[in-house]
């Protein structure tokens, strides 16, 4: 869910005390939706209330530690690629002038449009043994190998390559605000441009690139495609596999709290870093005293930054199109439009429900402000940090619970002969997406409600204006543009999801995600290449969005 | 247009009195002004007579109705009561034009464009109709707001803090304008400031506000020349008070020689006689009561001093250790340390009791 849980940053909490004694309607609506995001949680807790003991021994024995091993490696390998690489571009971009650098500014953010697990199959059907690369260069060259494409350092790589501009993007802004004064207070203090660097600047921008960093690895964490596809084995495979190989939800539920409790660690120092995003932002913008590069260093960068573009971006996109177009004459059939329609209607009904549930959420933030409200919208919108795998173990049970209960009660009572109701229908999918993605719509609308100020209720009422017309004359239309920037984004990343998708669809509902799944399973590589490249071209869309947003801030 | 009266009204918030037995009359067609620190109440006020917030003791009367009683008030929406916001609140996705008219929705379309052009013409800003606001420059969008207030011929215009925004020259000049637009739209209109520059520029009567509470409504000149306690004296304009004895009821005596003049000085209610005579008092002198003149005996310290092109304004340190302050022409440039002969010039005595 890229770029746009990164709109969410501008909240600012409003002061106020609560009624306790009379919670009323919007208190109780914000309780509700925070409920929603909690159940899931406490669902895959108390799946170790009774535990299965063949399945936990097996789980603790062969998988538990393979598990925790091969998450280590990538949370560790994945944190630093990420750093070192978002850290550096954002220095690059937001505080030197090279040739380009004005290109490089959003053009950096575009690997945020290909989803981690296209990236992935892309590299492995271009590096793999049987690859046009290795291919070519036996042609050439004779027998050499390269390293094998499968393996641990493949996995961050490609993990690194799709995840680096969430710190980029962030430690950009933070630069872009205040690298320019620090570095000058720090060299006016008798410090080099260098130790400017190491001992003012970074420290300051040290919480926003926290920030950025916890949120790439609760992608991480998150991420099944990639895993699948490069059959490495983390939580969201091994819950995967719990579900379908081996039928047991109490296994994948306990396999989805370990995640959740790592998830936690992240979340925690994510909150924790935002807080500490407080430094004042003086000055407008560094423009004017970017460092002059000498001609070498500016033709490293320009090198640096496009290398960065070309191997994240240019060359998966180009790979997808090339397969693309050999395979659309056979695949551009009926079956994949109705892929594609069911990508767009669950993205659709998705983003309309997120777009809702976060306008209300806001709203209810307004009308009852205060700390206990804060706390409950963040709780809220917590979901985002949850795996998609974990959540759909977590909805899927209780709905499956409630089926039951309303299938033996039918049947008692009016006769009712079948064994689903609720789990074949959209509801465990789409709650899901709700949980998840709330936080993509709710960033952009609680700061548009955030620049609806007081007394901008206040002269619409002094002028004559009641509740509706408040509503209908002032709110909707100042809250018009940030309602399309929420939906638009949750659009996108329901798209691009893939486990909520995989393993609460009903059946035949197959989406292009679905299909991307299916086909890389199979090493079908050209064939996935068509649904994927529909996922990339609508994943440009935040991208744009969030870069147009930048420069109007940015003035 | 129409009369302002708020009758002893109080609030208070979590047990805080914010306003407290606050009364004033504001005639119809009067600016008034409300002025004090901030953290004085006077938003407060301004909010309860806009119908933000209720009033938990007195009322409000706009044009001899009731609006404000306690437990009890008319709806904000239908007081017609405009007001202009201290960040004047313009509707963002509204143009200039659109933002003045907001208020005219049940006028005929032409009703609303001739007044929309009317009010943008007294403005001085007639082509500007089309723009947004964030294209519009601060005095821009403040005229805009006070535009928009106007437009539906409200009873009564409020302004919180309405130039606080703007540099100080500007602040000038648009205080200047509003005040002959406000005039010639023969507006009811009641101002908060702290600046009492801004107060006196606009108003014709300014009541200071202090902890809550009234602490005189008054003509600017009354509250300048005739401060009704040591509050108004430090806040209004600038002065010393320097400790005296009353010698009648028309003499004070201080160390730079004897005040003659009506002494205003209030009687407790036991042994008024008494009280007057040989009463101690703290005098104000105004910077422009002690003139230098250098063939006086009385001599006093130059302890410090402010240029201020046309005149110096000296501290200085009477012979007691007292201070005070004099306005000298700014030729008489003397050094810091130096003594320089002074004579009062006080035409009438405001003392308080100590």
């Amino acid at each position: 869910m890229p770029p746009s849980k990164l709109a969410k940053f501008s909240r600012t909490p409003s002061a106020g005390v609560i009624d306790w004694s009379r919670p009323g309607g919007w208190m109780l609506f914000a309780m509700a939706v925070a409920a929603l995001v909690l159940v899931p949680v406490a669902i895959t807790f108390s799946a170790f209330a009774h535990v299965e003991g063949d399945i936990l021994a097996h789980l603790t024995e062969f998988v538990l530690p393979e598990l925790l091993a091969n998450t280590g490696w990538l949370v560790l390998g994945v944190g630093i690629g990420v750093s070192v690489l978002g850290v550096s571009l954002a220095w690059l971009v937001a505080m030197c002038e090279f040739p380009g650098r004005r290109l490089f500014d959003w053009a950096l953010l575009l690997p945020l449009a290909l989803p981690a697990y296209v990236t992935a199959f892309v590299a492995i059907g271009l590096l793999d043994f049987t690859g046009p690369l290795q291919t070519a260069l036996r042609e050439a060259f004779g027998p050499i190998r390269l390293p094998e494409i499968r393996s641990r350092g493949g996995v961050i790589l490609v993990m690194t390559l799709a995840l680096y501009p969430y710190v980029y993007l962030i430690a950009r802004n933070a630069f872009a605000t205040q690298g320019a004064i620090a570095l000058e207070a720090a060299q006016s203090l008798g410090l080099s441009r260098r130790q400017g660097f190491f001992r003012v600047a970074l420290p300051m921008a040290r919480p926003w690139i926290a920030a950025g960093l916890m949120l790439a690895l609760m992608e991480t964490l998150a991420d099944f495609g990639t895993m699948a596809i490069f059959n490495y084995d983390t939580f969201t495979t091994a819950i995967y596999k719990a579900w379908y190989s081996l039928f047991s939800l109490p296994a994948a539920a306990q396999l989805a709290s370990i995640l959740i409790l790592f998830v936690l660690v992240a979340v925690i120092f994510e909150q924790r870093s935002r807080m500490q995003m407080r430094y004042g932002t003086v000055g407008r913008s560094a423009a004017s005293r970017r460092i002059k590069l000498s001609p070498v260093l500016a033709g490293l960068s320009l090198l640096y930054a496009g290398g960065v573009l070309v191997v994240a971006f240019i060359i998966p996109v180009s790979q997808l199109a090339l397969w693309a177009r050999d395979v659309v004459a056979n695949d551009l059939d009926s079956r994949y439009w109705a892929f594609a329609w069911h990508s767009l209607l669950l993205a659709g009904m998705g983003a309309l429900m997120v777009a809702a549930v976060a306008l209300l959420l806001a709203y209810a933030g307004r009308q009852r402000p205060g700390q206990a409200m804060v706390w409950i919208q963040r709780l809220a919108t917590i979901g985002y940090a949850f795996p998609g795998a974990v959540l759909a173990v977590g909805l899927f049970i209780p709905v499956a619970w409630l089926d039951n209960v309303l299938i033996d009660t039918g049947r008692d009572w009016f006769g009712f002969e079948g064994s689903e109701i609720l789990k074949g229908t959209l509801l465990v999918m789409l709650l899901a997406y709700l949980v998840r993605f709330l936080a993509v719509g709710f960033g952009p609308i609680d700061s548009g409600l955030h620049r609806i100020t007081r007394n901008i209720d206040e002269a619409a009422r002094n002028l004559g204006t009641g509740t509706a017309g408040l509503l209908t004359r002032v709110h909707l239309p100042m809250l018009r543009a940030s309602l399309l920037t929420a939906a638009a984004l949750t659009f996108v990343d329901i798209m691009k999801e893939m486990p909520i998708t995989l393993m609460t669809r009903p059946f035949g509902w197959d989406t292009l995600a679905v299909r991307v799944f299916e086909m890389t399973s199979e090493g079908e590589w050209e064939r996935a290449a068509l649904p994927s490249l529909a996922i990339v071209i609508a994943g440009i869309i935040p991208i744009i969005l969030l870069s147009w947003r930048g420069t109007q801030s940015h003035g | 247009m129409a009369e302002l009266v708020l009758d002893s009204v109080s609030q208070s918030y979590a047990q805080r009195q914010i306003i407290a037995d606050l009364s004033f009359t504001l005639p119809q067609g009067a600016i008034g002004c409300l002025l004090g620190p901030s953290g004085c109440g006077k938003t407060t006020a301004l909010r309860c007579i806009s119908g933000f917030e209720p009033v938990q003791s007195g009322e409000i009367r706009i044009g001899g109705e009731a609006v404000s009683r306690p437990g009890w008030m008319l709806a904000a929406e239908r007081r017609r009561v405009g007001m202009v916001f201290q960040d004047y609140a313009l509707f963002p996705h509204l143009s200039v034009a659109d933002n003045v008219g907001f208020g005219l929705r049940h006028e005929s379309r032409t009703g609303r464009q001739s007044r929309v052009d009317e009010l943008l013409r007294l403005v001085g800003l007639a082509g500007h109709a089309d723009q947004f606001p964030h294209q519009l420059s601060g005095g821009q969008q403040q005229r805009v707001a006070l535009a928009r207030a106007l437009a539906p011929r409200p009873r009564l215009i409020l302004m919180d803090e309405p130039f606080s925004n703007l540099d100080v020259e500007l602040r000038e000049r648009l205080s200047v304008e509003v005040r002959d637009i406000l005039r010639r739209e023969a507006t009811t209109a009641l101002i908060v400031t702290h600046d009492q520059h801004e107060a006196f520029a606009l108003a014709d009567w300014v009541g200071v506000m202090h902890e809550g509470r009234i602490q005189q409504w008054d003509t600017p000149y009354n509250l300048y020349h005739e401060p009704a306690n040591r509050f108004v004296a430090d806040f209004v304009g600038q002065g010393a008070l320097v400790s005296g004895e009353v010698i009648n009821d028309h003499q004070v005596e201080i160390e730079l020689g004897v005040l003659n003049g009506h002494i205003p000085v209030e009687c407790d209610a036991s042994g008024c006689d008494e009280c007057v005579r040989s009463c101690h008092v703290d005098v104000l002198l105004r910077p422009d009561d002690i003139v230098h003149d250098d063939d006086s005996l009385l001599l006093a310290e130059v302890e410090n001093k402010a240029f201020r092109g046309a005149e110096f304004l000296y501290t200085l340190k009477l012979p007691s250790g007292q201070r005070a302050l004099s306005l000298v022409p700014s030729h008489h440039n003397h050094a810091i340390g130096e003594k320089i002969g002074i004579k009062l010039a006080v035409d009438h005595v405001v003392a308080f009791r100590r």
